[in-house]
């Protein structure tokens, strides 16, 4: 099996003041339901606008100057509005199962295999 | 065909059925393609000495299997002195291929093992470039630097081309499988396109200065031919063999003896390759005759090359069929180069007025050289010469490659020269 996240971009004018998951509709409850039943849903979340996001940067290495600025890093046109990890057998099965978030229509999704980390 | 010729096309045609059961029973697809390289480097040393054997697939999964083992022990955890006691020569021996011929997969087996490589190659999840690099690479068996060459990026980009490819295969896990029914004609559309592309690649270069890139119109007909073979109710792909072939057969009179591009309208058709026209038309009824009267895009464009192999001259094409073709691929896919070639075909069907205004009612191709060829035909023909002249003029300066740059000035000189 392989562990993927199904991160949700939206336009981000559209997503500046309110987020599809943040509204936690139904669709996403629906979509939710069924792949925990599935077996396939190992988490998710919505995430609160991009207007609430505060950008970290340390400087000069670890225990540097902490540098904080109001907002997302990027200033990209799409924003991350949430994510699901999804455990699949393969890349086909995850998009599968992708094709069925609402943010697939809403806007985009970048499937994304996740590098399991040993402790 | 010398020996090492007939050596290399067996390891062609054998290497992905090998590579194929190698991948899924290894079950890592880079391994299995390391694997083979090093079988193929083997055979080509051993076959000239020994001749090629009676059963080369065989001989080469003996040998390709052993160094996937191979390598797959260096990589696990196992000792040196283990390794060391496994470890056999290079070359199998006789009793060693006839348990490899016994053990043989069956027949139904192996073209699902070809149709999982095939489909893994070119799997969408992976860029156009990607699959077109990988299909060449894996499939066809061409060497990296030939593909370097073909798509005239340097050695090392194509290389890492590849490796990036093949890594994401394995992290993102693109699955090494036949995708389901209701996958299967979106996927089986994205392999089509890559042997497509790759024809298309061998008709129009984007560089170099050679009219038609035969080794990769080969390469192309080879994938067509393997998909025609593995899909025979799949009419599409049998379709995209047609073409392809119908389109090769014109390719030795497509340059004249100076290496200049002959179009299809001055083509000398007694050099048109006779063999390949019947067998791309034999394809082609086949295609229609398992479709039920439904034509996909590959088909229709197949009539339309078969319309020109069987015409006499130019003259006497059949223009009112052609035409009617271009509109009913023009009714499934959009595009502007569609149009354009409709319109030059309206050109001939109704006459210049006719076609000057099918060329102008066409958007987005004011960058396309061959737009502005055409317009500078039907105005020519129109006796508009100095117009003609002008559009001629932007067709040179928009033409892609150096070999129709060349075939637009000498039209254009002849043009001038008619203003005196």
């Amino acid at each position: 099996m392989a562990l993927y996240v199904a991160l949700c971009y939206y336009d981000r004018d559209k997503y500046w003041t309110s987020s599809p998951e943040a509204e936690h509709s139904p669709e996403y409850m629906e979509f939710a339901r069924r792949a925990t039943e599935a077996g396939v849903m190992r988490g998710g979340e919505a995430l609160h606008p991009v207007t609430m996001s505060t950008t970290i940067t340390v400087s000069g290495g670890e225990g540097g100057d902490v540098l904080l600025v109001d907002g997302p890093y990027a200033e990209a046109k799409e924003v991350l509005g949430g994510y699901f990890l999804l455990e699949t057998a393969d890349l086909d099965e995850a998009i599968a199962w992708a094709v069925q978030i609402p943010a697939a229509w809403q806007g985009k999704i970048e499937l994304r295999p996740i590098a399991p980390v040993h402790a | 065909m010398d020996a090492t010729d007939a050596l290399v096309e067996v390891l062609k045609d054998e290497g992905p059925r090998v590579l194929a059961t190698l991948a899924r029973t290894i079950g890592d697809l880079a391994v299995a393609e390391d694997a083979l390289s090093e079988a193929t480097i083997t055979a080509l040393d051993a076959w000239p000495r020994t001749g090629i054997p009676d059963n080369p697939r065989a001989w080469l999964t003996v040998v390709a299997r052993r160094k996937a083992l191979d390598q797959l022990r260096r990589e696990s955890a196992r000792t040196a002195k283990e390794t060391a006691a496994f470890r056999w020569g290079t070359e199998p021996a006789p009793d060693q291929i006839e348990d490899a011929i016994e053990a043989m997969e069956p027949e139904s087996s192996l073209r699902d093992d070809m149709l999982r490589l095939i489909f893994t190659c070119c799997h969408p999840a992976l860029g156009r470039e990607a699959r077109v690099a990988l299909s060449l690479r894996t499939l066809a068996r061409l060497e990296v630097p030939a593909i370097a060459r073909a798509f005239l990026v340097p050695e090392a980009t194509m290389a890492k081309r590849l490796v990036r490819a093949r890594a994401k295969i394995a992290t993102a896990r693109v699955p090494y499988a036949v995708p389901s029914d209701t996958e299967l004609p979106g996927r089986l559309a994205a392999v089509l396109a890559v042997v497509y592309l790759i024809a298309t690649e061998a008709h129009a270069p984007t560089g170099g200065d050679a009219v038609t890139r035969v080794d990769l119109e080969a390469e192309a007909i080879r994938l067509a031919r393997l998909l025609a073979g593995l899909m025979p109710d799949e009419t599409e792909a049998l379709s995209l063999l047609a073409l392809l072939l119908l389109t090769s057969a014109r390719t030795r009179a497509r340059t004249d003896a100076d290496g200049n591009p002959v179009t299809l309208a001055d083509q000398d058709r007694t050099r048109w390759n006779r063999t390949a026209i019947d067998e791309g038309l034999a394809w082609l009824s086949e295609a229609v005759a398992r479709s039920g009267g439904v034509a996909g895009p590959y088909q229709i464009q197949a009539h339309l090359a078969a319309a020109h192999s069987t015409a006499l001259s130019w003259q006497d094409t059949d223009w009112d069929r052609i035409v009617g073709l271009y509109d009913l691929l023009g009714s499934i896919t959009v595009s502007p180069v569609v149009a354009l070639n409709r319109a030059v075909a309206v050109t001939e069907r109704d006459g210049p007025e006719a076609g000057l205004s099918a060329l102008k009612s066409i958007d987005g191709l004011e960058y396309s050289h061959l737009w502005h060829a055409a317009l500078a035909d039907s105005l020519r023909r129109l006796g508009r010469t100095s117009d003609a002249a002008g559009e001629l003029h932007t067709a040179v300066t928009l033409a892609p490659s150096e070999v129709e740059q060349r075939l637009l000035q000498g039209r254009l000189q002849a043009i001038r020269s008619e203003l005196g």
